[in-house]
Parts: structure tokens; C-alpha cells; sequence
């Protein structure tokens, strides 16, 4: 045999591996197959010379030098191990047999070999990978490539991960937290492995069930700020969402099981977003135990069990607790702090994007802008809001090359088959063994060649693949079908793929059916086989049914008005404003006041941003800037005492009727979109004594006097501030957000003016979210008093001998309560919803219980409102610091030119339909509609569908008496057919 | 009817937005529950017509479940009330018929709770196997 080709003497026979070395290692064998294939090739294409070096596969081959095999021992990645002893025949046997010699290893074997292997990363070209995709998605000739793209701009949202706790930190050599056993003690997870553990896909399939044991817990004990608020940690922010997905955990496994108590221990709960405070009042009720307490140390019980010692008012405690949560706080992680470096922008001391004073997004380097939590940590909504604000200062940049890049896609014309007989095409997905591996695919094809109307089925391995797209093209062509039915999966997610392959056959998309056999059977009948192909056949026969009844429909195209209106031009209403004008729209900018400005008039200095000095931004000094440049830009048309009216029309369209006190006139804007920035305004305290003594003030005043009348501020000698007055209680139970923040920042201020000033806190949860935790730390640390309150035993405040006496509970002190005898009272009153009915009218929008106005989802659509063209921004979405509200009016004002920039648009395409036949003009549609997409013809006496703004809910078509109504797609002899067959 | 190896019949018509969405993260969850319900898809719970529960349990069906948004939830605001409003009639009017009206369910199961849909198709189909069993359905 030719060693190099591996040819034997006989021409076309060629060997190789075991065979012919005896035993050896798999690389040999493998490195003799692709060596053997290649002289087979050769062989086969008969060139004359064989060129054994020429292998088929020449990448990736990875040699590790000695020291890099020594790194890697050294850094524990491997260990060294002794090979494991192969075992043999005995040579008396084998003299006998021609059984294989070598006997197999055993699992423990195999595994502890395996355990040798050095992890070079070497792919071994085995190829198996590609043979069980069935999709065909593994491609091995693919390589790494370094492309150049040209960009006007870059947004960063590289997120953070979960603190490491067994990682040691730069500072110490030990991990976060050991006191707490994570590591030690297997009942002790952290939060994210906890969220696992209550995921149907997680390790117990939602079943909440112990690492030890799998016992199910009762007792559970959730901690709070774990690697947060931790500066002997190099953590010294709070991750601001902690308090909420724990609250949320507990809550979700008492859903699991009834029998779970939670226990959340915690230093405050942040619960400052909107409808936050809500959440924790209803997991209160529902059996969350919530103990403020710092929990010192975590040791082993009984049973795996594990004791938590805290210490209360009354002294240390000591409870058994069956598992433990850490809630981990969050960071960039190391490869994002080096893409940051790479990039040149400046981070802070965390590893968090450096934040410039009220530009939310903006980054050190212009034109690379940042969203999320890279920035700082922050919830759901507020990452959304950013991700929407970045993109418009990012837009704002590339205004003039807007579409120059777009490609837009053409399709041949539609086939006319209203005068054709139904011929429906059947596809039907093995969707690998997804379907397949349940339904007998075959015989669901076999059963759709037999209904009526069907002259074509076939069964695909992946119906949504590309070249069975050019298959179901070939096939409508080739069979001339005129209905389309698949089964596969849902239609929420596929349904537009398949009807986008009608289009490019030249059929209209509507004339398209899904049938799920996937969500809605295989998946869910996996251990029945027969049942699930009979519900298959079922499916397949009701959407068939439905599709002979299908007809071509087509939506309503209407040119957009490119203008914007804004109403409310207080600092959200100004910045959004400038945003839409910036990228070339005309804005409407409607103040009911007499001049721009709204609350952002009464905040006199911030401390957003830099960390390092407390009086950094002159708050007035930008919002004068702000409204010149509202008031010259070209583009904004300002009208201030200008009250609105009545809003017609839909997205789009809209049409505006503006009362102007000045002129005492009405006037009538016609715009597309609508931004609702109209604001909230400062609460006027109703306890304290405030009204009644003039040295009883709001924070606002505050700020109003630092500013204005400074001396007698610095000469104050004692101050205290008490938090939460009307927030949070029976008359306002939401977090005014802002308070918090806005003692810290006047008690900074004032401890600069004078740092003899005595200033204390009276607080019920210090609200110092993500870098405001270090201000509230400087605050502390400056000397400032906190002392908590429950609701239940509020502070009081009275006069006694013409001073100020403030009592409160301090467990601390000998009577159990503190008396104070300040110089002033100032009281963190918080911020309320203006009255936003007769607006939230006008516009169709809903408001929350609380007042402000409600968007169209919490988490995923912040910015706008259910109704379409309406985006919302400020505080009068909720009560938010100022740089919050900007990024929200950058946001919206995006969200809005993003409608604004098309130039038309498609309604939706299933709406209501009226047989004016049958119509009797009753008006019941009209009532039933939540659109105002229904009105009667008071000539005719029938009822009309405005089809631009019908949604297509269907509540008219079931409200109507005589069957006038009808709703597109979903006509009622679409829905009998579709029950006929379901119960055939 | 009485014959007690007859499976029972579901015809469930569920809101395109949550029950439906429900059912199919009751799939991606892989959760198991009787092959008993056949679903049709509406875009919401307010467009299901008396007619639409009528028909099928002429048609021989056991059992219609009208599937739909968590009151507050629903896509089109209010269409989960006018479910609801309809709802109450029309299982006065069943009993007006002579039908059993615990075979027609109305429920409320959102797009996360797909161990709820499963549990409610579970619920329903022991609960019709039961009546067929004693034969006192119809």
C-alpha cells in the first residue's frame, strides 16, 4: 500500500485508518479519510500524478506552542492527566478470532480521555454537524472576514451581564459577597439561575426545586444588593432594577406554588418607575414579606437548609430559610469596556459610558451615541426610550442621506382569479422533525389530495426554506393555483414570508391560508401520534374550506402630511419639537400658557451627569437657550395661549381646531402625527403645617430660595426635609421619582453653602437609582442625616413656644423618637398629572388611574399610544428627572418622523365591510366602534367604514342585526366553513 | 351520545392576540393537553357571534370555548367586555334551547399564560368526557 495515497496494489482500492495502522488515534483516522477521498478523486477524475499533500480541508488547523499548552494548565483551563490504559484481548483468544482486539473503553473511560483533551479549538472536520442540520445552515467554507462599512454614525447598546460572584474584583482577591456562601452552599442561587428555575424551557421545567435536593422549598429569602451600593466592591451604584425582579420572582413563585413564602430583605425598595409601587403594594397583599435589613452572613442549617443572620431594631436574628436568591446587580463586561476603548469613548469609573448633562445619549466622541444599560442600568421602558433617542440624534446626523440606501422591492402584476374556480395548492412542513417527528406528514398530503378544491399537495422538510419559496412559485405557476394553504407553523410569525412568495407569483397575498400544525399540534400531542395526525388533517381540511372563500384584498394607500403637531411646550414639548423640525418637518409647537418652559421653569440647577461637582448645569440658562431656539428655528411654529379644541382624522391625516386666546380666534392645523408633551405640575402639600407657617416649604421653594436669596439660606442652622408628602399614601399611591434625587441635590447645595448647616431626611425609601446612589453617598458622607419612617407613623410637625418641632421614630434613640427643632421644614412634595381628560378625549387615548396618560405598552412601547400616530413623552407619561423626559422627546419625536418620512401609507387591509343592501341604518356599528371608523350617511340612512381608520377588531360586524356588516378575511361563511370542518 | 368512547369535541375561537398567542407559546412551552380542541382563529373576542357558538354545537360539537384578553388587556380596548356582555346572554339563551350551558366556557388567557390554556383544554375536556359519560349532554 502507498503510504502517501494510500492506493493498495489493486487499481481503485485504496485503504487506510485502524485497518491498516492497527490502533491509532481518531486524527490519524480522520486526517487517512480525507487523505484517501482525495486520491479517490483523483483517481476518479484520472489525472495522472497523485498529490497526497493536497488534503481537502487546509483552514483552521491550530497548533498550540509549548507555552500555551503551559498557559493553559498553569491558568486550570486543563489539567495533566495519564492517558487511560486501553485494554486488550488476550493473545490466547485472538489466535482464534478475527474479533477486534482493542477492547472499548467505558463510559468513565471514555470521559476521563475526553478530559485530556487540551481545548486547542480545533474544529476536527468531522463534517457531522452539516449532516444533522437538516436545515443545511452549517456552512464549513465559511471564514472569518473583516469588512469596512461607511457610516455617519454608530449607537452602542451592548447591555451588561450579571455580576460574576465567584469573579474576584480588581480591588479584592475575593469574590462578591462570600459571607453568603454562593458556591458553598447549593441552595444558595443567584437571581437569574432562580428566573431558570420558573422557566418552562428551564432546568426543572418551571418547577421550583432546590440544587441539593430537589426539594420543593417553602421558606425562600430573596437579598438584595448583591454587587450594588457595594463601594467596597468597586459597586458602589445601585443597578435600579433588582427591586422589581425580585418582587417579581417571589410573586411568580407563589403563582407555581402556593405554599412558597418569600422573604425580600432590603436596604430601600426602588420601586420608582411607573405603576412600580403598585406592583409591590399587590405583592404585599399577595404574601411577599418585605424586611428592611441587611443580611450579614448566610450559614449552613439543617437538611441543606441554610440560617440568615440580620439584625433588626430589636437586635440580631437568626432565621432558617429552605434556599436562598442573591439579587445580583448588573455591569458592562469586559469586552465591552475594550470595544469602548477601541472606539475612544470615555467610561466612568464603573465601566458605564461617561453621560454628558442633559444629552442622553450622546457618548465623549461625536457621532457614536449609547443606549441602555451601557449607559446606566435601567428597566425595560427606559432602554426602549433611549434605544428610540439615539436613533433620532443618530438620524438627525444623516437627515440628508435619508432612503439614498434603500432598496424597494417590486413585484409582477396581480393575476386577476375572480372568474376562476378555487385551485388550492397544499404545502405541508416536516419542519425537521419538529412536525414530522409527530404527524405523519405523508398522510396528512395524502388526506389534502382528496378535498374539495385541491389539486395540488406536496410535503416539504422546511416549508419556510428559500428554495421552497421558489418551489411554491414554480409549483402556483406550473398547477395555475389560486389558494395557497401551508401547514406549519403559527401564522403570527410565518404568514407574511408566505404571502410575500403569493405576491412574487403574482397572486394576491390574501388568497394565502396557515395552517398550525406545529404550536398548536405536533408540539402539544407529542405522545400521540394518531390523534395528532387526525387534528393535522382537520387543520389542513378547515383552512382549505376557508380558503375557496377567500377573495383578493387590498389596502387603502393615503399620502401622509409630513407635518407634526407638539402639544405642550414645556421642556419635552420644546426638545421634540426641534427633534421632528431637525430632520426637515414643519412642527406645530401648542402651549396653553403664556410662555414656553412648563415645570422646567421652576428647577433652578441639576446635578445629572458629572459626578464631581454638585452646582454643574444652571437649569434656566438652558431652558432659555432651548426656547430661542424654538422660537428662530424656521421650521416651528409656536402658538402659546393656544388651547385645542377637537382633533379629527386618523394617522396621517390629522386635522386640528386651536383656540388662541390672544386673538380670540379658531384656527385649523392639518399635521400626521401628534406628539402629547403637555406635562405635570409641582403638588401643593395638604400636612406639615404647610400654608399655615411660612417656614413649612416645598423643595421648589427651596431650590427658588438658594438661588435667590442666598444669604438667608446660609445662615439657616438647622434644616430638615421629609420625603414622600402626598406620594405614595391614599391620595397619590405612585412614587413621584424626582424627590429623592432632588433632597439629595438641595441638601448637597446646601451643605456647600454653609457645611455647618444641620440637614436631616425623614424618608420612607431613598430613591437614588443607578449613579444617584453616589450622591446620595457624597450626601452622607458629608454629614446629612437619613432616618426612615414607616407610613404608619408619619413625622410630625408642630409648633411649639413660636418654633418648629418635628418629631419622628428613631429606634435608635433612648424614648424611641427624636425631637428636632429646625429652622425649616422642607417638604418633598412631589409632582401630579394635570387634568388630561378633556386632551385624552379629544385624542381617544386612555389615562392610568392615577392620571397621566397611558401608552400603548409598559415595557416594549413606552413612546407611543395604542392609537396610531399619537407618541407621547414627558411628564405627562409619568414623573421623570429632565433628562429623562429629553431622551423621551427625542424619542417620540423620532418615533413620530418615522411616520412623518413615509410618504404613504397602508391602512389595514381586513376591515369592515358594509352591504348597503342590507344596512338599515341603525347606527349600532357606529356606537360599537372604538375607532370612530364608523359613521352614518344622514342622507342615505346607512352606515359607512372609514377603512383608514378601521383596526379591524370586528365588534361592529357581530354588534350588526341584519348581517350588513361584514369583516374582510373573516366573512362569516369563511368562519362556518372553518367550524364545519372542525367538527366533521 | 352515550356511547362512552366518544371523545369529546372542542371548538375553541380564540382572539388572534392573546389566547391564541397563549396557545402557541403552549406549544414552545411544549406542554401536553387533549387532542380534543380544534381552533379557530378571530381577531378578537368581541367578534365572536352568537351564531359562531351556535353553529357548531348544532353541527355536533361538545363543547365552544371563546378564548380572550385579560379585562383591561384587550388590543381593541373594549371588545373583551362586549364578549363578556354577549357571553351572559347567550348562556340564557342556551338554557332557553334546552343546552347544557356549561359547555360553552369563556375565558380569559393572555399570550404569557400558556400553562393556563393547556390547564383550560385539560379542564374542558375531562369535564365534557365526564358528562358524556353520564350521558346527559344534549
Amino acid at each position: 500500500m502507498n503510504p502517501e495515497t494510500l492506493a493498495t496494489g489493486r487499481p481503485g482500492l485504496f485503504a487506510g485508518g485502524d485497518a491498516v495502522t492497527g490502533v491509532g488515534f481518531i486524527i490519524d483516522a480522520i486526517a487517512a479519510g480525507h487523505r484517501a477521498a482525495n486520491s479517490i478523486q483523483t483517481y476518479l477524475s484520472r489525472r495522472s500524478t497523485v498529490n497526497s499533500q493536497q488534503l481537502p480541508i487546509t483552514n483552521s488547523v491550530v497548533k498550540l506552542s509549548r507555552d500555551e499548552i503551559t498557559a493553559r494548565v498553569e491558568t486550570g483551563k486543563v489539567t495533566k492527566r495519564e492517558r487511560v490504559e486501553r485494554k486488550w484481548i488476550d493473545a490466547g483468544t485472538r489466535v482464534h478470532s478475527f474479533e477486534e482486539f482493542a477492547l472499548p473503553m467505558s463510559e468513565e473511560e471514555a470521559v476521563a480521555e475526553a478530559q485530556r483533551c487540551l481545548e486547542c479549538g480545533v474544529c476536527s472536520e468531522c463534517l457531522e454537524c452539516v449532516y444533522a442540520c437538516r436545515a443545511g445552515a452549517v456552512n464549513h467554507a465559511a471564514i472569518e472576514a473583516t469588512r469596512e462599512l461607511q457610516v455617519g454614525a454608530v449607537i452602542l447598546t451592548p447591555g451588561v451581564e450579571p455580576i460574576d460572584l465567584r469573579a474576584p474584583s480588581t480591588s479584592l482577591r475575593v469574590g462578591y459577597r462570600p459571607e453568603y456562601g454562593y458556591g458553598r452552599y447549593p441552595n444558595v442561587v443567584t437571581s437569574l439561575e432562580f428566573e431558570r428555575f420558573l422557566s418552562a424551557t428551564g432546568p426543572t421545567q418551571g418547577v421550583v426545586a432546590r440544587p441539593s435536593d430537589g426539594a420543593h422549598p417553602k421558606k425562600i429569602a430573596w437579598i438584595q444588593c448583591v454587587g450594588s451600593r457595594d463601594c467596597a466592591r468597586d459597586q458602589g451604584y445601585c443597578s435600579s432594577i433588582c427591586c422589581m425582579y425580585a418582587t417579581k420572582e417571589a410573586v411568580i413563585a407563589r403563582e407555581h406554588s402556593a405554599e412558597i413564602a418569600p422573604t425580600i430583605f432590603y436596604l430601600d425598595i426602588r420601586a420608582y418607575g411607573k405603576e412600580f409601587d403598585r406592583y409591590i403594594e399587590r405583592a404585599k397583599n399577595q404574601g411577599v414579606r418585605y424586611i428592611r435589613s441587611m443580611v450579614s452572613a448566610i450559614e449552613p442549617g439543617a437538611n441543606g437548609n441554610l440560617n440568615v443572620r440580620y439584625a433588626l431594631d430589636d437586635g440580631p436574628k437568626t432565621e432558617e430559610f429552605e434556599m436562598v436568591v442573591l439579587s445580583v446587580g448588573v455591569k458592562p463586561s469586559a469586552e465591552t469596556r475594550a470595544l469602548a476603548q477601541r472606539l475612544g469613548i470615555a467610561l466612568n469609573e464603573y465601566g458605564f459610558t461617561e453621560s454628558i448633562s442633559f444629552a442622553p445619549t450622546a457618548t465623549s466622541r461625536p457621532g457614536i451615541f449609547v443606549a441602555g444599560t451601557f449607559r446606566e442600568p435601567k428597566d425595560i421602558p427606559e432602554t426602549v426610550i433611549e434605544a428610540s433617542a439615539a436613533a433620532a440624534c443618530a438620524s438627525q446626523l444623516l437627515a440628508s442621506a435619508r432612503g439614498t440606501l434603500a432598496r424597494v422591492k417590486t413585484y409582477p402584476p396581480e393575476r386577476d382569479v375572480a372568474e376562476e374556480e378555487p385551485r388550492v395548492g397544499v404545502f405541508v412542513c416536516h419542519c425537521g422533525i419538529n412536525i414530522g417527528g409527530v404527524v405523519r406528514v405523508p398522510e396528512v398530503v395524502e388526506f389534502a389530495k382528496t378535498l374539495p378544491g385541491v389539486v395540488y399537495a406536496e410535503h416539504n422538510l422546511y416549508t419556510c426554506s428559500q428554495d421552497t419559496q421558489a418551489r411554491i412559485k414554480a409549483r402556483i405557476e406550473e398547477n395555475h393555483l389560486n389558494r395557497v394553504v401551508v401547514a406549519s407553523c403559527t401564522p403570527r410569525t410565518h404568514e407574511p414570508l408566505f404571502q410575500d412568495t403569493l405576491r412574487e407569483a403574482g397572486l394576491n397575498p390574501h388568497l394565502f391560508e396557515l395552517a398550525n400544525i406545529r404550536e398548536q399540534d405536533a408540539w402539544v400531542h407529542r405522545g400521540d401520534r394518531d390523534a395528532a395526525t387526525r387534528k393535522a388533517q382537520d387543520l389542513v381540511a378547515m383552512m382549505v374550506a376557508r380558503a375557496q372563500h377567500d377573495s383578493p384584498l387590498y389596502r387603502l394607500v393615503f399620502d401622509i402630511n409630513p407635518r407634526a403637531l407638539v402639544i405642550g411646550g414645556g421642556f419635552a414639548g420644546m426638545t421634540a419639537a426641534l427633534t421632528i423640525a431637525e430632520q426637515g418637518h414643519d412642527v406645530f409647537l401648542v402651549e396653553r400658557d403664556a410662555e414656553l418652559g412648563g415645570h422646567a421653569r421652576h428647577i433652578q440647577f441639576a446635578v445629572n451627569g458629572e459626578q464631581s461637582t454638585v452646582n454643574c448645569v444652571d437649569v434656566q440658562a438652558m431652558l432659555h437657550d432651548t426656547i430661542a431656539r424654538v422660537m428662530e428655528h424656521p421650521r416651528v411654529h409656536v402658538y402659546t395661549r393656544a388651547e385645542i379644541n377637537d382633533v379629527a382624522g386618523y394617522v396621517g391625516r390629522f386635522v386640528s381646531r386651536i383656540h388662541l386666546a390672544d386673538e380670540d380666534a379658531n384656527i385649523a392645523l392639518d399635521h400626521g402625527a401628534i406628539v402629547v408633551a403637555t406635562g405635570a405640575r409641582a403638588a401643593t402639600p395638604r400636612e406639615y403645617l404647610y400654608g399655615m407657617d411660612n417656614r413649612v416649604i416645598t423643595q421648589q421653594d427651596l431650590e427658588s430660595l438658594i438661588i435667590n436669596r442666598k444669604s438667608e439660606i446660609e445662615n439657616q442652622k438647622s434644616i430638615v426635609m421629609i420625603q414622600c408628602v402626598g406620594s405614595r399614601d391614599e391620595s397619590r399611591a405612585y412614587c413621584s421619582r424626582i424627590c429623592c434625587q432632588q433632597a439629595i441635590k438641595n441638601a448637597l447645595k446646601l451643605k456647600e453653602l454653609n457645611p455647618q448647616t444641620q440637614i436631616v431626611v425623614l424618608y420612607r425609601d431613598l430613591r437614588a437609582y443607578g449613579f444617584k446612589e453616589d450622591l446620595y453617598r457624597r450626601a452622607r458622607e458629608q454629614g446629612v442625616l437619613f432616618l426612615p419612617y414607616e407610613l404608619d407613623a408619619k413625622p410630625n410637625v408642630a409648633i411649639a413656644n413660636d418654633k418648629l418641632r418635628v418629631t419622628a421614630r428613631a429606634a435608635f434613640a433612648p424614648n424611641g423618637k427624636i425631637e428636632l427643632e429646625p429652622d425649616l421644614v422642607v417638604l418633598s412634595a412631589g409632582i401630579e398629572p394635570n387634568d388630561n381628560a378633556p386632551l385624552a378625549q379629544l385624542l381617544k387615548v386612555p389615562l392610568t388611574q392615577d392620571g397621566f396618560f397611558l401608552e400603548a405598552h409598559a415595557k416594549l412601547r413606552p413612546l407611543d399610544f395604542a392609537a396610531d400616530g399619537i407618541f407621547l413623552a414627558g411628564l405627562a407619561h409619568s414623573p421623570r428627572a429632565l433628562d429623562e423626559s429629553i431622551a423621551q422627546a427625542q424619542g417620540a419625536a423620532i418615533r413620530a418622523v418615522a411616520l412623518l418620512s413615509q410618504k404613504q401609507r397602508e391602512a389595514v387591509a381586513t376591515v369592515a365591510t358594509v352591504n348597503e343592501r342590507l344596512c338599515a341604518g341603525c347606527g349600532l356599528c357606529v356606537e360599537m366602534c372604538p375607532y370612530g371608523a364608523r359613521a352614518l350617511d344622514a342622507d342615505a340612512h346607512i352606515a359607512q367604514v372609514n377603512a383608514a381608520l378601521c383596526q379591524g377588531c370586528g365588534a361592529c360586524v357581530t354588534a350588526c342585526p341584519n348581517g350588513a356588516s361584514q369583516q374582510r378575511a373573516f366573512e362569516m361563511p369563511q368562519v362556518f366553513a372553518m367550524i364545519e370542518n372542525a367538527v366533521a | 351520545m352515550s356511547d362512552n368512547n366518544h371523545e369529546p369535541r372542542i371548538v375553541a375561537f380564540l382572539c388572534n392576540w392573546c389566547t391564541y398567542t397563549g396557545a402557541d407559546l403552549a406549544g414552545t412551552s411544549r406542554l401536553q393537553y387533549p387532542p380534543n380542541v380544534r381552533i379557530i382563529r378571530l381577531m378578537c373576542s368581541g367578534a365572536v357571534d352568537p351564531v359562531y357558538v351556535l353553529k357548531p354545537l348544532l353541527d355536533g360539537a361538545d363543547g365552544v370555548l371563546i378564548g380572550g384578553c385579560h379585562p383591561g388587556d384587550c388590543h381593541y380596548q373594549s371588545g373583551n367586555y362586549k364578549a363578556r356582555r354577549r357571553f351572559a346572554v347567550l348562556q340564557e339563551t342556551l338554557d332557553e334551547l334546552g343546552f347544557d350551558k356549561d359547555r360553552v366556557w369563556l375565558r380569559w388567557i393572555s399570550a404569557s399564560e400558556g400553562a393556563q390554556f393547556a390547564d383550560t383544554i385539560r379542564e374542558m375536556t375531562a369535564m365534557l368526557k365526564s358528562k358524556l359519560d353520564s350521558a346527559i349532554v344534549g
